[in-house]
């Protein structure tokens, strides 16, 4: 039996579960970000009058953090509104960032559990040997009134990251090379658990960001068997006690990939899809690729180790007049410490424009929207059209090394470049 | 619930993501009737306008991928259509469709067959397709117990509603 079987089977008191079984789970701790007014509409809707419990739930304002104009202040409004109402033992407000980073930082992300969030990206949970996943408002609505979920047990596929990678790659080249192969519907339904060597060796940081991406294949969740840099993570955070699952020896996959890690390159997704993979050096060798503005942030690519690697890039050198530079920390305690570090000024003297931890323009809500025409290197997750401004803007998703070389001279350049 | 529907359809591509469905920037609306006037912008500003009312999106694989947001369905459903028909979808969106009611159907390679504006019948229980102007009939794959259950109720909210109006 895999992990992910074990964690479905706990959390609906079954003593066995099969793939393609329908099970009611209890869900271990929900999360509702602030697009999702709706969960409280249809929570009063269908009748429910206090979440089924205050220590598991919670509202995080990241997309509009802070508040952009007056309908998304209304919103916050009467969420905090709910919350206080409901007496939520915890509460994310502007100032803390993006949910998938402020989750594990509170301590209410630990292996084994079942962490359900009104966004799609909560597979980023798989990192911690949780099991995350995303739902809409109204199965949240549900959620928040009954403490549990229905869930189809989904077969399991793995992908298997055996090596190491060169200097110059880093876990977002590895996912995306990854997306490349299994294409954005190769998952669809399934979970995917991340084996072999490189994960194993795998920081929490990295792990994060490869989990995170899963759902850009259509998985319903991802997983990692925790390692001992999870282990430490959670152990200091932790607000209860958990319990660790293990897949049995022998146990078979749905289907199985494997990627020799250290055969990738630097990779870019090019426009205007998360499956349209090639390898940096392909793309600058059909021509050069003028950038105006570049972005590192997000619950993909805005952690300290990100942020780490594009100030190494960047400090002491600037960006070029008329491009910008976009940097937003997850987290405010990944900005804390990216402060305390220096990478925060080493940037800003680059010329990049630090903006309020959160969501920012990531999907296009605020704080660097594209205008029709231009070009944006990202360390995000989705570059379909009009993700983050216009429809005519086209982005290209790369490791925050790759955004930060490429602001350099201002078109798509290699890290490696930069890194001897 | 109805089960045989008859209407007009678009059709559209693949990987239509829920940016194209419904762009983030309009996120913050909460009227349903001004969500549905932006439906499928991000693939052309004329579709939502024009929609057939009680009519029928056919488009490729992997429909309603990307973000969570409900808003896509809400989208579609006051837009005018009672279904998608496509190759596959994204599981949040199917999810998120069945709870409020929109028949989310797999019919694999429906939209490299039928045509803007030709008028379809549904049949959700024979999980059949008919083209009227063409006569071709296809297979769609039946929607499972936990999903007829869930639209038989008339979505989410009335189940629920139910099971808690006696507590
Ligand atoms: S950072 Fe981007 S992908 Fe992550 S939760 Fe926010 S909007 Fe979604």
């Amino acid at each position: 039996m895999h992990a992910i079987e074990k964690i479905l089977m706990k959390n609906s008191g079954k003593s066995n579960i099969h793939t393609g079984e329908i099970v009611n789970a209890k869900i271990d701790f929900a999360e509702i970000n602030d697009l999702y007014l709706q969960t409280v509409y249809s929570f009063y809707e269908m009748g429910g009058q206090k979440v089924w419990d205050n220590e598991r739930c919670a509202f995080v304002f990241d997309h509009y953090a802070p508040c952009p104009d007056i309908k998304s202040a209304e919103n916050h409004k009467a969420m905090r509104e709910f919350a206080i109402k409901n007496n939520l033992r915890f509460h994310f407000d502007t100032n803390c960032g993006v949910c998938h980073q402020v989750m594990p930082e509170a301590g209410v992300i630990y292996p084994g559990m079942i962490v359900v969030a009104t966004d799609s990206h909560t597979t980023t949970h798989g990192a911690f040997g949780a099991m995350g996943t995303g739902c809409g408002a109204t199965d949240m609505a549900t959620i928040l009134m009954t403490g549990e979920l229905w869930f189809r047990v989904p077969e399991i596929i793995e992908v298997r990251l055996d090596g190491k990678t060169q200097k110059g790659v880093y876990p977002k080249d590895v996912i995306l090379a990854v997306l490349g192969k299994i294409r954005a519907d190769g998952a669809v339904y399934k979970a995917i658990d991340f084996t072999g060597s490189y994960v194993e060796g795998l920081n929490v940081a990295g792990r994060m960001t490869i989990c995170n991406m899963a759902v850009e294949m259509g998985a319903k969740t991802a997983y990692m068997q925790p390692n001992s840099d999870v282990l430490e993570y959670v152990k200091k955070r932790a607000v209860r006690p958990y319990e660790v699952q293990y897949t049995d020896p022998g146990y078979k996959y749905a289907e199985s990939y494997t990627f020799d890690v250290s055969g990738i390159e630097p990779e870019l997704a090019c426009p205007s899809s998360v499956e349209n993979v090639h390898t940096l050096s392909s793309v600058v060798a059909e021509g050069e690729v003028k950038i105006n503005q570049g972005y590192i942030g997000s619950c993909t690519g805005g952690r300290v180790e990100d942020i780490a690697e594009a100030a190494k890039i960047l400090k002491g050198r600037h960006i070029p007049e008329y491009t910008r530079l976009v940097v937003i920390p997850a987290s405010r305690e990944v900005m804390l410490e990216c402060m305390t570090r220096g990478y925060i000024s080493d940037l800003m003297n680059a010329g990049a424009t630090i903006s309020t931890p959160g969501c920012g323009a990531c999907l296009g809500a605020h704080e660097g929207i594209l205008a029709p025409g231009e070009v944006c290197i990202t360390s995000t997750n989705r570059n379909f059209p009009g993700r983050m401004g216009s429809t005519e803007a086209l982005m290209y998703l790369a490791s925050p090394a790759t955004v930060a070389a490429s602001m350099v001279y201002g078109k798509i350049t290699d890290p490696r470049e930069f890194l001897n | 619930m109805q089960k045989v529907l008859t209407g007009k359809c678009i059709v559209i591509g693949d990987n239509i993501d829920t940016d194209q469905i419904y762009p983030g920037r309009f996120l913050a609306i909460t009227d349903p009737k001004e969500i549905g006037s932006h439906c499928l912008c991000g693939v052309s500003e004329d579709i939502a306008g024009n929609f057939p009312e009680g009519g029928f999106v056919v488009a490729g694989r992997n429909f309603g991928c990307g973000s969570s947001r409900e808003h896509a369905p809400i989208a579609l459903i006051n837009m005018g259509a009672v279904a998608v028909l496509a190759d596959s979808f994204a599981r949040i969106f199917f999810r998120n469709a069945v709870n409020l009611g929109l028949l989310p159907i797999i019919c694999k390679g429906i939209n490299k067959h039928v045509k803007e504006g030709q008028t379809l019948t549904l049949d959700v229980e024979a999980g059949t397709v008919n083209v009227h102007e063409t006569g071709e009939v296809f297979e769609c794959e039946k929607l499972g117990d936990q999903a007829m259950k869930i639209l038989e109720a008339g979505g989410i909210k009335p189940m629920m509603r139910a099971k808690f109006a006696g507590k």
